[in-house]
């Protein structure tokens, strides 16, 4: 499995992380390894195990009733903000 | 060259539980902004989701009543992409095991002919939240009370063929998730919300056309609207020669058109997995045996049973049907009246639902109550006032005049059934029109309705119509 330079620009717009193009290559080459060092798991036969959507399978979800305990915070929560105004969270615009 | 049109409808429901999918932060529309996003709503380190189970038996609800399947094990997945009001950079949702699948819904059509649409799928998932930009310069404005109110998204298979047959789905879905009490159905608030699937071929071909997908469309009538825009727009770019590309498009209903937003496009890679924070849900079947015991009866049911109990039509039974309260408020009224269903649906449907519209009310705000309509019916029945009367009533009780026997008592409105009196009054009208009346005499039947009317005029409006008519025959024949 090898990763191209394009699969890695690609991988890093998606996480949004700002990568220079000098590292290409070398992240291309460190991923890829990565990658192949899992592969090792398609040789195991799976053809008799059901797939699990969580290595704990004997579990399943706990349900929570429906009730309303939290209170607000919001004045706590927002010292962790860079800009705040008048109760909303301030970012730059994002509008299509 | 024919074209057809295939539709496919993705429905966002918000479920009426009191607290958020996966915390106990309150869903309340309209509080103060970021006073109801606690710290799971943020997506702040180290917290966890815990599944509410309200959303769960909502969802379960739903799928028993459009005859689906329920998984007995989903999966919760992780939706990955970023967008400020989605503080986790993932929305959780359900992807290759959703909590409801293959059910189906019938429509009717406009020829009167049914149509049956598949569902494929519904699947919980938790609402972002919502970015407001006006007031601001450069700058958007976030507020996170909404980011994990329960939604239902419900997608349907492709089998629409027209605009309306999309409306007709949507207003069905509409109906049924307010009937079941999951959702309140408010299209103007959000918590409910379409997206349509929409693509072109040529008739007869089996293989489908390009689609784009239209968001943004908050009224039955911009659904509409959108769609016949999109579907026009994608015939004239395949017969001038070009291709429809796959895309998201934004409806704008003030200058009524779509258009594209290629930035969504760019990030559509979400890349879901199943969410390590979840385990799988397990649903079983005593859960689905306590949830169908509360099943309320549905549209389709309740329309069938208003056409056998009392005698009405189908177009008359699906439009009373089509919610619960006013099929609530016919019912409590025929009752009242002691049967009469037949008049009581033509004032529902007529009168009732005209000043509805006209205030823009819902029935249960009516200021008119089932029993004081009742009340008023009752006087048509018992020949105290004539239907045309009626209606001046029914304004006075709409008005707040009180009652209807204090309203026509107060005005006077009682119907005269003295024959002596009508006949009194028709034969100073036969004296003042002696040309009508020999005209009449020489054939013209059509005079007939004018010495009606000048009775109805001189009594205005109060005479007893029947016994105007038969005392009326017989004096002009005479």
């Amino acid at each position: 499995m090898s990763l191209t330079p394009d699969d890695v620009r690609t991988i890093a717009r998606l996480a949004r992380l700002a990568i220079s193009e000098q590292d290409i290559p070398r992240y291309a080459d460190n991923l890829s390894r990565i990658l192949d060092f899992v592969a090792q798991l398609d040789q195991a036969d799976t053809s008799h195990v059901a797939p699990m959507a969580h290595p704990l399978s004997s579990l399943t979800q706990r349900l929570r009733d429906d009730v309303v305990t939290e209170t607000s915070q919001r004045d706590l929560f927002q010292e962790n903000a860079p800009q705040v105004d008048a109760g909303l969270y301030l970012v730059p615009k994002v509008i299509e | 060259m024919e074209w057809e049109t295939v539709i496919g409808l993705e429905i966002h429901a918000q479920l009426l539980t009191k607290s958020k999918i996966f915390s106990a932060a309150s869903t309340a529309f309209g509080a103060a902004p970021n006073t109801q996003a606690c710290l799971v709503d943020l997506g702040y380190p180290g917290v966890l989701p815990v599944l509410n189970k309200e959303a769960v038996r909502m969802a379960v609800k739903f799928g028993l009543a459009i005859g689906a399947q329920i998984a007995t094990r989903s999966v919760f997945a992780r939706k990955n992409y970023f967008y400020p009001d989605l503080p986790k950079g993932y929305q959780i949702s359900q992807y290759e095991l959703p909590v409801v699948s293959k059910g189906s819904v019938e429509i009717e059509l406009e020829d009167g002919g049914r149509r049956r649409i598949g569902i494929t799928r519904a699947h919980l998932e938790e609402d972002a939240g919502k970015s407001l930009h006006e007031g601001f310069e450069g700058i958007s404005g976030i507020d996170l009370n909404r980011a994990g109110t329960p939604l239902l998204e419900i997608v349907s298979e492709p089998d629409m063929r027209s605009a309306k047959e999309a409306v007709a789905y949507m207003k069905k879905i509409h109906s049924l998730v307010r009937y079941l009490e999951i959702c309140d159905g408010n299209l103007q608030e959000g918590s409910f919300r379409c997206d349509a699937n929409v693509s072109v071929r040529r008739q007869g071909e089996q293989k489908f056309g390009t689609r784009a997908e239209l968001k943004n469309i908050n009224s039955f009538h911009f659904v509409e609207k959108a769609i016949l825009y999109e579907v026009q727009r994608q015939i004239d770019v395949i017969e001038s020669g070009g291709k429809v590309v796959q895309e998201t498009r934004l409806y704008d209903s003030k200058k009524n058109e779509t258009r594209s937003m290629r930035s969504k496009e760019e990030a559509n890679d979400y890349r879901y997995f199943p969410d390590p924070d979840l385990l799988p849900l397990e649903i079983t079947e005593s859960f689905v045996a306590e949830v169908r015991k509360t099943l309320p009866e549905l549209p389709d049911g309740k329309k069938q049973r208003f056409m056998r109990a009392y005698g009405l039509s189908a177009y008359d039974a699906a439009l009373l049907t089509a919610s619960r309260e006013l099929a609530d408020y016919y019912e409590t009224l025929v009752q009242a009246v002691g049967g009469e269903a037949k008049l009581c649906a033509n004032w529902v449907m007529g009168e009732l639902s005209a000043a509805l519209n006209q205030n823009n009310k819902e029935v249960t705000q009516s200021p008119v109550t089932a029993a004081m309509l009742a009340e008023l019916l009752k006087r048509i029945l018992d020949n105290t006032i004539s239907g045309k009367i009626a209606k001046e009533v029914f304004e006075a009780l709409w008005a707040g005049e009180g009652g209807a026997d204090a309203v026509i008592e107060n005005k006077g409105l009682k119907q005269i059934t003295d024959s002596s009196a009508i006949g009194k009054i028709i034969d100073e009208i036969m004296a003042a029109n002696p040309r009508q009346l020999s005209d009449y005499r020489a054939g013209k039947d059509k005079l007939f309705a004018f010495f009606v009317g000048q009775v109805m005029k001189a009594t205005q409006g109060k005479a007893n119509p029947q016994q105007v008519n038969e005392l009326l025959l017989r004096k002009l024949k005479s």
